[in-house]
């Protein structure tokens, strides 16, 4: 168990210092998974199997494409199509891609390990954490429920155009009045 | 709890503390404010690991319900951020965030 923590640590903080030093943000990104892949298999060592999954659908999986999409929003220029070419040299995929195979031979260590001796680590899965969630702190559910609301209109309110109002002698845009 | 596992309980809580604070470095030293949500972004999932390898350490699921909970909040706070940058992006044409140093009214 140590020595596959070790790795997974190093990993981690690798592509997290790779994240803060990358002047394209795409880029940062790919370390960006990277770094939330290894910290997952951290979670799954210290016997968290169900936050490795959340940290691998939540964060690497939804929050990065949502940053991704918005990023996507923002370069709807011409130059972004050179720049986009210029982005896509193999070269890239490199650095992200040695770190991945890196934890991909590490969880199918763990995963095959044939004995559970030296997990010396008690294991807590879904069901602990679901009887501790919906008992204990049923309270904290529905305070992230109401988070979740505020979080959803403040996004809307905030994304949203002001609608401009043309007409036909002077133009003026509404945003004075909201 | 072996002593084998203690060592790797300190490490875990070491890994946090050297990942929040490079996100904190993060946040200080880029001006790009997409960078800068994903500093904290590593900064809140630091904190969450704190709080899993807590949890380990004394055998309850109370961490993983706090990481949880840490989860949600970096999902509400992240939608309400990139909204935010969006309309920073459209008012000043940037995404420099020593544009956005005066308010106007």
């Amino acid at each position: 168990m140590d020595l596959t923590f070790y790795i997974a640590a190093a990993v981690a903080i690798l592509s997290t210092i790779m994240v803060i030093t990358r002047f394209n943000i795409i880029h940062a990104l790919l370390y960006l998974v990277v770094s939330f892949l290894a910290l997952a298999i951290v979670f799954f060592l210290l016997g968290a199997p169900f936050a490795a999954a959340l940290e691998v659908i939540v964060y690497a999986g939804a929050i990065v494409v949502l940053i991704i999409f918005v990023i996507m929003m923002l370069n709807l220029k011409d130059e972004a199509v050179e720049a986009e070419k210029r982005w896509l040299t193999p070269g890239i995929w490199i650095g992200p891609g040695i770190l991945s195979i890196i934890l991909l031979v590490e969880i199918i260590y763990v995963i095959a390990l044939p004995t559970k001796g030296d997990y010396t680590t008690t294991l807590l899965d879904s069901k602990a954490v679901g009887m501790s969630l919906y008992g204990d702190y049923i309270l904290g559910v529905e305070l992230s429920g109401m988070l979740l609301m505020a979080g959803i209109v403040g996004a809307y309110h905030l994304g949203r155009q002001k609608k401009k109002v043309v007409h036909r002698f002077l133009e003026q845009s509404d945003d004075k009045n909201g | 709890m072996t002593k084998m596992d203690n060592i790797a309980i300190d490490h875990g809580l070491a890994l946090a503390g050297i990942l929040f604070m490079l996100g904190l470095l993060g946040v200080l030293i880029r001006r790009n404010i997409i960078f800068m949500l994903v500093s904290v972004e590593i900064m809140l999932n630091a904190a969450g690991l704190a709080f899993i390898v807590a949890g380990s350490k004394w055998a309850q699921a109370d961490g993983q319900v706090m990481f949880i909970f840490i989860l949600t909040m970096a999902a509400a706070e992240v939608s309400v951020g990139l909204a935010l940058i969006l309309q920073i992006y459209h008012q000043l044409k940037t995404l420099d965030s020593d544009a956005a140093n005066k308010m106007k009214g």
